[in-house]
């Protein structure tokens, strides 16, 4: 609990290390992006939904489908969770769900 | 703008009418199938469950013209009727006409949201493919108007091959061409020759791209320009959920609803406690007979009486509550307490339930639904009975206005408060890191757009609260205070009742004695005690009616210097820390069972509450004796 807890406290550093990583490991000139790079306002085009079948179609139902704008908006205090803008509705998500969806 | 299209039904007159007919309303959530269930039921609704589930719904009936009526169902809100959730399969049998003791619905409401039809419209494909006869409701309408959003109604319904009402339900605009609707379903089984064949082709439901697709393309035939966004809810939102200002303002919300509740009902509590007590001594001057005017003066009245002054207070909580809730405040709490929901193991879905539980634990039991993840939700309902409920305030208001000085009487409310929040906290960590483990789930959370809520669905909250409330007092309380006072009374000897220190209530309280006097608890306490098992706040009443055999009156000030002097001060720490932690309600202990479907949950969660109650109580009183 305690060192879930830790990581958790963590988490953006811990996420940002293995992202760096991957990065650079992949020899793309660009790697595939996720919802947590957008900047504020800034419009992404969704491409693919990195979950589990049933999260994936909860979130297609709430408006998270390929080839719609999502534009991240307000959060909760410290970033996580945060608001996105996605087909006229606003869907907060937690940090972990958003970086399993993929950007064009 | 509120048009409707072919919304009256052909007069054909078919088969007399056997029974009344059933429609469902089915929608999104945030589409305002409440409000629209609401303003066509008014008061002749009522909850109810289906039978081997947990989901609650509501029934009621809507009046229409020449004394006919319809039954309505208002079913869970649903993004499709793929039955995955509960609320999806509910949905989805009462639909399909396969829930048990439920007949198949004569037609459908289906509501959603016209500010983001699009989206909304998804939910038409499986609905309209079940084949009944359905009312497309465009709700919403005035905020279409306002925002510069349009939609041909008229050409919808020919797209879709179904009437097509545009209408607002919190202003009750368009709501007649619903009735219109509902008579038609009056006329006989000869409605669906009223739909034409839709110009539109419904897709593939179980595919959600191609429903969406089709769904922008009826919204585009039907010439539907999205209105703009929501300029207020953005401005709103900077606020609300500012970095700084956002945590502050909740904050100051939950502080601003506990001050009302406790100094805001004062007054008319105090006019309730008179009308109770004038009333008492007229009902005493009336009848001559005395045994029957004790029971009634000493046993009813200052039973029941004690209880019923505390209705105010309940009822400004649900207000609160109705109002975070109704006007889309409570979404943005949840998102802001997620975080921290996250690290007792939780999520931001298990506040709304949790801060329900503030007003009563059943209600936030029930709530609990909107949780997907099995284990989270699990836990959120072993917790919620150690969020105070509004029967402990009757309990807290009595102990602390006769133990504490009137400087720190909101204090101690408050930190008792404090100390439920945290027992539910620690417990939370203890199981989420034991028996209910499991990987962090996702939290998906629509936020609506904000609205002011209406008197008209504050209202109906309200008065189904005092129902529940009155009820309650007036079959379990009522009869608890009897008993109580016939146990006092007995046995008699020659031809009177003993003192109430002989009767057999004292045998009763002085068997349980020995257990409760390391708490620094009296057998009079402990009487009340065992009569607060069926519900916290019977215990006041049962106090009443002891006290007020013993001579003083049912006036909780006289109850308060009854208790001042029977009560040592470790005593009554002990007694408001016991009923912080203790479960002594058995409508939570029955929804817990009912929504857990086991009696496993309900006897851990008992036994749990108790011990922790017992101990901690038991370090209270004698943390106050060694102190003084």
């Amino acid at each position: 609990m305690t060192w879930n807890a830790i990581c958790w406290t963590l988490g953006i550093d811990l996420q940002m290390g293995v992202k760096k990583k991957t990065e650079a490991s992949a020899h793309r000139p660009r790697a595939a992006r996720n919802l947590t790079e957008l900047k504020r306002g800034e419009s992404g085009i969704l491409d693919r939904l990195d979950l589990p079948e049933e999260d994936a179609r909860r979130l297609m139902e709430m408006g998270f489908l390929p080839g719609h704008a999502v534009i991240p908006a307000h959060s909760a205090p410290g970033g996580d969770p945060r608001v996105f803008r996605v087909d006229g509705s606003e869907i907060a998500l937690r940090r972990e769900t958003a970086v399993r969806l993929i950007l064009r | 703008m509120s048009d409707c299209h072919g919304c009256s039904a052909a007069t054909v007159t078919l088969p007399p009418q056997t029974r009344r007919r059933i429609v469902a309303i089915v929608g999104p959530p945030n589409s305002g199938k409440s409000t629209l269930f609401n303003r066509l039921t008014g008061l002749r609704q009522k909850v109810a469950n289906f039978p081997g589930v947990t989901v609650e719904h509501r029934m009621g009936r809507a009046k229409l013209d020449g004394d006919r009526e319809v039954y309505l169902v208002d079913l869970p809100g649903v993004y499709s009727l793929t039955p995955r959730t509960e609320d999806e399969r509910v949905t989805h049998d009462v639909l399909t006409g396969v829930m048990k003791d439920m007949p198949k619905p004569d037609a459908v409401l289906l509501i959603l949201d016209s500010t983001n039809l699009s989206r909304h419209l998804v939910l038409a494909a499986p609905v309209l493919s079940l084949g009944l006869p359905t009312l497309v409701i465009l709700n919403m309408a005035d905020d279409l108007g306002a925002r510069g959003g349009k939609v041909d109604s008229a050409e919808l319904a020919m797209q879709l091959g179904s009437p097509v009402a545009l209408v607002s339900a919190a202003k009750g605009v368009g709501i007649d061409k619903v009735l219109q609707f509902l008579a038609g379903t009056t006329q006989g089984a000869s409605l669906q020759k009223t739909t034409q064949n839709p110009l539109m082709e419904l897709p593939v439901i179980q595919d959600i791209p191609k429903c969406r697709a089709w769904a922008a393309h009826a919204g585009s035939k039907a010439k539907y320009h999205a209105p703009a966004p929501p300029l207020w809810t953005r401005r709103l939102d900077a606020i609300f959920l500012h970095p700084v200002f956002g945590p502050l303002i909740f904050l100051l919300v939950v502080i601003g609803v506990f001050e009302a509740i406790f100094a805001g009902a004062q007054p008319i509590m105090d006019a309730i406690q008179a009308g109770v007590e004038k009333s008492g001594h007229w009902v005493g001057s009336v009848i001559s007979y005395a045994p029957l005017r004790s029971l009634l003066v000493d046993g009813v009245w200052s039973g029941v009486g004690s209880v019923i002054q505390f209705l105010p207070q309940i009822l400004i909580l649900f207000l609160f509550i109705g109002i975070l809730e109704d006007s889309g405040y409570l979404a943005r709490a949840a998102l802001i307490a997620d975080r921290t929901m996250s690290r007792i193991g939780l999520q931001g879905k298990s506040f709304i339930p949790l801060l329900s539980a503030y007003a009563c634990a059943v209600p936030a039991i029930m709530a609990t639904r909107t949780i997907e993840n099995k284990r989270d939700r699990i836990a959120t309902i072993l917790i919620a009975p150690f969020m105070t409920c509004s029967a402990r305030l009757p309990v807290y208001t009595l102990i602390i206005a006769a133990f504490i000085a009137p400087h720190y009487q909101v204090l101690a409310l408050l930190s008792l408060y404090i100390i439920g929040f945290l027992a539910a906290i620690g417990t939370a960590k203890l199981l989420k890191s034991t028996i209910l483990k499991s990987t962090r789930s996702s939290f998906m959370l629509e936020m609506p757009p904000y609205r002011w809520p209406t008197l008209r669905s504050l209202g109906l909250r309200l008065v189904d609260r005092s129902k529940v409330f009155l009820r309650r007092a007036g079959t379990v309380i009522l009869a608890v205070a009897i008993v109580i006072w016939v146990l006092g009374h007995l046995p008699i000897k020659n031809g009177a009742p003993v003192p109430i220190g002989h009767s057999i209530e004292a045998q009763i309280g002085h068997a349980v004695e020995p257990a409760i006097r390391p708490l620094g608890f009296n057998w009079k306490i402990g009487i009340g005690l065992i009569s607060s098992l069926a519900a916290r706040e019977v215990i006041v009443a049962t106090l009443g009616t002891i006290y007020g055999m013993e001579g003083s009156s049912e006036h909780s000030v006289e109850l308060q210097k009854a208790l001042h002097a029977d009560l040592t001060p470790g005593g009554a720490a002990a007694l408001l820390v016991f009923f912080a932690f203790a479960m002594q309600c058995m409508s939570t202990i029955a929804v817990v069972r009912r929504e857990t479907m086991s009696w496993r949950w309900p006897a851990l969660q008992f036994a749990y509450m108790t011990l922790f109650a017992y101990v901690a109580a038991f370090a209270a009183n004698h943390l106050v004796m060694w102190l003084a």
